[in-house]
């Protein structure tokens, strides 16, 4: 029976969607007349929700996750410093690169003949799946039976922002919604007071692709990610000018609804009533997304599990505010953190330097969002998800022919390592290989279009039928590809 | 309840699809190909036999292949014979394995029927409706008194036909509203509604109309739609996305609006002013349309990668704004619905693949715009370097860089050569061989060249370069890049000295006559770098007769130099390459840049083209497509004006007329109008909108009623007035302007106005966010510093694009993000004190008669007493809290943080509610 109401309210949201974004009419809208102020909610209360959730095609089967968090590290980390060991990389530290391995290869930076380098970090294997860990992350190791690695990902671009947005929105090119847009246009809000899409952005700068790998796209703009900021306003414009208190704002909001009620009235104009109710939204808004984003409320051992320092903007605060709003309901929670770009053409970029500051940066806090969503039992029905935009070299980095000063490494398509945790990832598994200097993947290779259709199918959705006509023809988020990596589900 | 809702919408869903059918089948029992068949072969075939798939040897998407022999030996279609038709035979089969379509459900009798009736009257073939050309429909009779131009005559036979009545004239107060947000984006003033609502005079409407489209600000209005279509953005885009200085063309649309210059002059100097002869300062701007492409300054990125990239972009804006076709699917195949070829796509790209830029830092080519001392200043050395030198060859007709270029001959400045290839620029005109994002220099040839240089007597070339190694030679040809070697020599080792330019290098050439094209090229012998990196910054001509340059004269021309290097602005423009520099285009296998494959000239895809030739370069092919053969321009324009009229094109997909598309609701108007407007207009677009907005279906009131929203929900049928939300400028500029700050001044470089700290997030550069202390932050929004990966917050929040590509269509949305900006954005709350100062001068002592006052001044109407009253009852509970009696209108002062307002005149506090009143925010 409760599957029978399951798809009987997939089918109205389903229909209500498609009504709202092809006609933008529809006289739902007369559902929201009530006034979410006061209790006289004058209609069907299933319809009211589906009214304000405006959103979701509705899952295609039984989805493992309802939600994401997605943890970003942009730049690109080495996998070579933190999960894939390979001895012989170690051997081979110092010499020339043979030319074989740079015929018909395109970099970044490298020119001419680099030398081969070595791991910078120490590696061991941890837990019973006995996954390769690099000292770099001391937290880390300790969930290596909590994970699952996926060692042999590759994507088709070299250069930061392309590769995010290929990793994103699927497309190289600008212009095509993202992943958590896709997502929320899917599968619609869990909540009423909060954007369904959240994106936090710590390290001191945005992502490379800058906001459109949070974009919509051709998608309506209700989908794209609502970023909340750490200083000022989480939201822009949430709070209400000084002078201004709750109360007299909640009185303005009424007298612009109610005049707004009574042009309806005159004019008969459905898109004045789904006005009156966004009025209504954006005054709950202003309460529930301080509250989620305030985390001094948290008791002291939360602050400790995450490393987080409450009115700082840092990853760990991130990813603690991760938490909340996945405790609230947010669908997609989206981190960058930004940093990783380890060429070592300075002391901020180089694998013994700024790249050991990024680790820990991050390594207590995912460690941290781990444990907590766990002792929550929310980890069963969100996804973890823990990667860079692609790989870095196993040679050490000579731009314009040149060795850099410091040790780093150039951009690389062909091999690099993320880890999956939580909804529907078997834990404590690695799966794929590269080879024996980490160059390229050999075995199970997961392209980013795969981990997108693998992300889409486990929040329930088939990344194939997940469409939006555009420009005359049906558009996804994997492009004409992408292969749900089964092998990796539970 | 929700039944029959349901029900209802579906009702009407079917009636608008019998209402296609309509169109079809009434006047002939003759099947036609486009209205019967095609549907059902692009719904049911395509997928299989299309242009991406040819299953069985067999398509359906060109009429030769549907015609020709397929993989069985015979054709699929025997005209006038279904019993002996492959394709008929195979949709009644019983056997599953052969029956079409292939796992999926059978055609119905009644699909199958028309097939085989259309194949037995001779299965004749119709090309799309939108690549035939529009021809002159006969104007609807009709009797009654509702229509006032023959745009009504087609709405009202539609009407009729849904049994829908129109909709009675809106009021005066709301028209001149509409009107004015239609024609300048701004809303009258009350003055201006006062006066209108009391001319008797009986052409009232008309003399308003004229007046409007007479504003300046008309021009700002529809520029920022082009805008969209531009993709114009004041930064270069991608990962460090720096300024780019752009602001001369979005001024240039502006004016171009203004002065109504007609659309098929609009097109061409946007798509090829720089191939008309003698281009003046204004074409050359114009061509900035297509320099609106990204730049990719990311290290690491290939120059050449994202070159391609933005050709490809010209290329699908191109189409997509004039022709409203999808020519990005055809990159990497044939077009999988409309009869477009893969070797289309690069024939069309080769129009555009013959520019010189190339994805550089520097963005060359540019046009250099002196400040006004500077130009004088050039104008006045030139004079007297003429005086000096009565010889020197100085065209005092020609643009001010060209004049100056002729004072510096004998001398060249690298920068202001002709044409150039894998070299770099700088902007004190030093040119260099070294590209930092150049993937590798193998096959790579550096050079640049000067046309036409009269080599008579020349004796030698003095290079002023600088290098730090030995690896850099350099060649001098003539005529062509591989024509006749004349000189070759070594670049040495020059001291790196900051300031002090290295050596010279003196190369002869000596016993040569006439004039001829001079090619340069750097040879590099080393992919290291510095020692392969040559920077030249000045060459010179030596000639044996040449006087040796007297100091007053080396004086003038080093000064010219300075001038010419020091702060002009560069607007990057279009240029074409040179005959003998131009790239070979080539077939992109499957779409990818890296595999090319047969060699391609400049081309359009047949459809299209009727009759005539190919055109043979992009200023052909700019005025091949507002020729009067090209079945599309005009329809696509047309429609695009209509929709920003109507919130909703005679064709939905404005950026899609293919077979795709929707059909469009009134074809017999849409056709009507675009011949109108490319005969009887001229291809004004005053003269248009003229026509659109003095029609009964513009001047509709926008009050629905139950059987107009049950039959015609979306207002399709027009039985009912426009009523839409305005855009995200015209939100801005008319909270502005109601409350007295807009600054309406008209072009110029982009401002910066308040925006929230922290908003500005960009990587590896200082710029800042900088908000002027003066009016200048109360300008239209076009006028918003447009930084692609930073957006202006409030803009965005209202579904403006971020311009990094071509939008035709901005979907409006209706969210709780944009009740925030309204409401707290700081500009609004700036607008609400400003319009509360005005309350309360209008009112006095009376509270009432000030919120009577603002009311009016927002939305052109008065307002009722039941509206007054809520917001008396708003402005009391305000008083209340906010200790009335002391409060004080607020004054806008330029040296406060606007982040940082306090909200203390209660009278504000219903101004802000005033400016988030639906009826504010939306035209009706």
């Amino acid at each position: 029976m409760k599957i029978y109401e399951e798809a009987k309210h997939q089918y109205y949201q389903y229909h209500t969607r498609r009504h709202f974004l092809k006609s933008c009419t529809t006289g739902l809208g007369a559902i929201a007349m009530g006034s979410l102020f006061g209790c006289n909610s004058g209609g069907d209360p299933e319809l009211e929700q589906v009214v304000k959730s405006i959103t979701g095609t509705g899952a295609h089967f039984a989805p493992r996750a309802k939600r994401v968090i997605y943890l970003h590290m942009a730049g690109a980390p080495s996998q070579l410093e933190l999960f894939d060991y390979k001895p012989t990389l170690d051997r081979l530290n110092g010499q020339p690169c043979p030319p074989s391995l740079m015929e018909g290869k395109r970099f970044a930076f490298i020119t001419g003949v680099p030398d081969m380098l070595g791991h910078q970090a120490e590696f061991q294997q941890h837990g019973k799946s006995g996954a390769w860990i690099s000292d770099r992350l001391p937290h880390f190791s300790t969930m290596a039976d909590e994970v699952c690695f996926l060692k042999a990902m590759h994507t088709d671009e070299f250069n930061h922002a392309p590769a995010q947005l290929l990793l994103y929105s699927g497309s190289p090119r600008l212009g095509r919604p993202s992943m958590g847009s896709w997502v929320t246009y899917g599968l619609g809000s869990m909540n009423d007071n909060l954007p369904g899409y959240v994106v936090l952005v710590s390290g001191g700068k945005t992502p490379s692709a800058g906001k459109s790998v949070w974009g919509s796209g051709f998608l309506p703009s209700v989908y794209q990610g609502v970023q909340c900021r750490s200083e000022g306003d989480p939201v822009l414009y949430v709070s209400d000018p000084n002078g201004m208190s709750r109360d007299l704002r909640k009185q303005s909001i009424e007298a612009i609804n109610r005049i707004n009620k009574k042009e309806y009235e005159e004019y008969q104009d459905p898109e004045i009533l789904t006005r009156v109710s966004q009025y209504e939204m954006a005054f709950k808004m202003q309460l529930s997304v301080p509250e989620a984003m305030d985390i001094a409320q948290e008791p002291e051992y939360i602050h400790e599990l995450y490393g987080t320092e409450p009115g700082k903007s840092s990853f760990a605060n991130n990813c603690l505010l991760a938490r909340r709003l996945a405790e609230r309901g947010v669908r997609f929670i989206q981190l960058f953190h930004w940093g990783w770009d380890s060429h070592g053409a300075g002391q901020n970029e180089a694998l013994n330097l700024g790249f050991k500051e990024r680790c820990k940066e991050v390594d207590q806090a995912m460690t941290g969002l781990l444990k907590d969503l766990k002792q929550r039992g929310l980890l069963e029905d969100t996804l973890v998800v823990w990667g860079g935009e692609f790989g870095r070299t196993p040679m050490q980095e000579n731009r314009n022919g040149v060795a850099v000063p410091f040790t780093g490494r150039d951009h690389q398509t062909e091999a690099f390592t993320i880890w999956m945790a939580g909804g529907g990832v078997k834990p404590g598994i690695t799966y794929g290989e590269t080879d024996e200097i980490g160059y390229a993947g050999i075995k199970d290779r997961v392209h980013v279009h795969d981990l997108q259709a693998t992300i889409l199918h486990n929040l329930g959705l088939n990344h194939e039928k997940l469409t939006y006509q555009f420009q005359g023809r049906d558009f996804r988020l994997t492009d004409q590809f992408g292969r749900v990596v089964n092998e990796i589900l539970v | 309840m929700r039944v029959r809702l349901f029900t209802i919408i579906t009702l009407c869903l079917s009636l608008f699809g019998s209402l296609f059918f309509w169109q079809c089948n009434t006047t002939t029992s003759r099947i036609s190909y486009n209205q019967d068949i095609r549907p059902i072969f692009n719904a049911k075939c395509l997928a299989c036999h299309g242009g991406v798939r040819k299953s069985g040897g067999f398509s359906l998407l060109f009429r030769e292949e549907a015609f020709a022999t397929t993989e069985s030996g015979k054709p699929a279609i025997v005209p006038g014979h279904h019993g002996q038709s492959e394709l008929y035979q195979r949709l009644t089969q019983q056997d599953p394995e052969l029956r079409m379509p292939l796992e999926s459900d059978p055609l119905t009798e009644e699909e199958i029927s028309l097939i085989a009736r259309w194949i037995d009257e001779g299965a004749e073939w119709e090309e799309h409706w939108a690549y035939i050309p529009p021809e002159e429909v006969s104007v609807p009779e009709n009797n009654s008194s509702w229509p006032r131009n023959d745009i009504d005559r087609f709405v009202d036979q539609s009407l009729q036909e849904m049994e829908l009545e129109p909709a009675p004239e809106a009021d005066r107060p709301t028209l001149i509203r509409r009107l004015s947000l239609d024609l300048t984006g701004l809303p009258p003033t009350p003055e201006a509604v006062d006066k209108f609502v009391q001319d008797p005079s009986e052409n009232a409407y008309e003399k308003l109309v004229d007046s409007l489209l007479a504003s300046s600000h008309y021009g700002e209005h529809w520029a920022a739609m082009w805008l969209d279509l531009a993709r114009y953005a004041d930064s270069k885009g991608y990962e460090k996305d720096p300024y780019r200085n752009m602001w001369r063309y979005r001024d240039w649309v502006i004016q171009a609006f203004n002065q109504d210059q007609p659309f098929d002059q609009f097109t061409i100097e946007q798509l090829a002013g720089d191939m008309l002869p003698h281009p003046t300062r204004d074409q050359l701007i114009a061509t900035a349309f297509h320099r609106n492409t990204m730049t990719n300054t990311e290290g690491g990125t290939d120059d050449e990668e994202f070159r391609v990239v933005a050709v490809l972009d010209r290329l699908n804006t191109t189409y997509e704004v004039w022709q409203a076709t999808t020519m990005s699917c055809v990159q990497c195949h044939s077009h999988p619905y409309d009869p477009i070829r893969h070797e289309a796509f690069y024939q069309s790209y080769d129009y555009f693949n013959q520019s010189q830029d190339g994805d550089l830092d520097p963005e060359m080519p540019r046009l250099a715009t002196f400040p006004a001392a500077d130009a004088a200043r050039l104008k006045e050395i030139v004079g007297f370097i003429q005086e000096l030198v009565p010889k020197q060859n100085i065209d005092t007709t020609a643009n001010l860089e060209t004049q100056v270029r002729q004072a510096l001959f004998p001398k060249l400045l690298p920068t202001q050569c002709d044409d150039f290839e894998n070299v770099s620029f700088r902007n004190d005109g030093m040119v260099t061989n070294w590209i930092p994002n150049l993937k590798s220099i193998a096959g790579k040839h550096f050079r640049f060249m000067f046309k036409e240089v009269p080599l008579n007597d020349l004796e030698q070339i003095r290079f002023r370069y600088q290098t730090e190694g030995n690896d850099g030679w350099l060649e001098v040809r003539l005529d062509e890049p591989e024509g006749r070697l004349v000189a070759k020599q070594q670049f040495t080792a020059t001291p790196s000295v900051k300031g002090e330019w290295g050596g010279d290098l003196l190369v002869p050439v000596a016993g040569e006559s006439g004039a001829h094209d001079l090619y340069f090229e750097i040879i590099n012998t080393t992919a290291k770098a510095p020692d392969g990196m040559v920077r030249i910054s000045e060459i010179e001509l030596q000639y044996a007769d040449s006087p040796p340059e007297s100091a007053k004269l080396a004086d003038y021309r080093k000064e010219l130099r300075e001038i010419q290097t020091r702060r002009p602005d560069f607007t990057p423009i279009m240029k074409p390459k040179t005959a003998a520099m131009q790239r070979q285009t080539k077939l992109f296998d499957r779409g990818n840049w890296m595999v090319q494959t047969t060699p391609l000239e400049g081309g359009v895809p047949k459809v299209m083209l009727q009759g005539g030739d190919m055109p043979a370069d992009r200023l052909e092919f700019a005025r091949w497509l507002v020729s009067e053969e090209n079945p599309l321009t005009a329809r696509v324009i047309v429609n695009r004006f209509w929709a920003r009229i109507f919130g909703r094109g005679l064709i939905e997909t404005l950026e899609d007329f293919g077979t795709q598309s929707d059909l469009p609701t009134h074809p017999e108007l849409l056709d009507h109008l675009a011949l109108r407007f490319m005969g009887a207009h001229q291809w004004r677009v005053k003269s248009l909108l003229r026509e659109i907005v003095t029609s009964a279906t513009y001047r509709q009131s926008s009050k629905a009623n139950p059987q107009k929203l049950a039959v015609d929900p979306d207002n399709r049928w027009l039985s009912r007035g426009p009523r839409f939300r305005l855009t995200a400028e015209q939100i801005r500029d008319q909270a502005l302007a109601v409350s007295g700050l807009l600054n309406d001044s008209i072009g110029g470089p982009s401002v910066m106005p308040p925006q929230p700290e922290g908003v500005w997030q960009i990587i590896y550069s200082g710029e800042q966010w900088e908000t002027p202390d003066n009016a200048m932050r109360h300008r239209r929004g076009l006028y918003t510093y447009w930084k692609r990966t930073t957006p202006y917050p409030s803009m965005i929040a209202f579904d403006s694009p971020s311009r990094e590509f071509c939008v035709s269509r901005r979907i409006r949305t209706n969210t709780p993000l944009q009740a925030l900006v309204t409401l707290n954005d700081p500009a609004f709350l700036e607008a609400a004190q400003a319009l509360a100062a005005r309350m309360r001068e209008a009112g006095g002592q009376d509270p009432e008669a000030g919120i009577r006052a603002g009311y009016k001044r927002a939305l052109g109407q008065e307002a009722d007493a039941e509206t007054v009253a809520i917001l008396r009852d708003l402005h009391l509970r305000a008083q209340s809290e906010m200790d009335g009696a002391n409060a004080q209108a607020k004054t806008i002062s330029f040296e406060e943080d606007p982040n940082d307002i306090e909200l203390s005149d209660p009278m504000a506090v219903v101004a802000n509610a005033i400016l988030n009143l639906d009826g504010f925010l939306t035209k009706q």
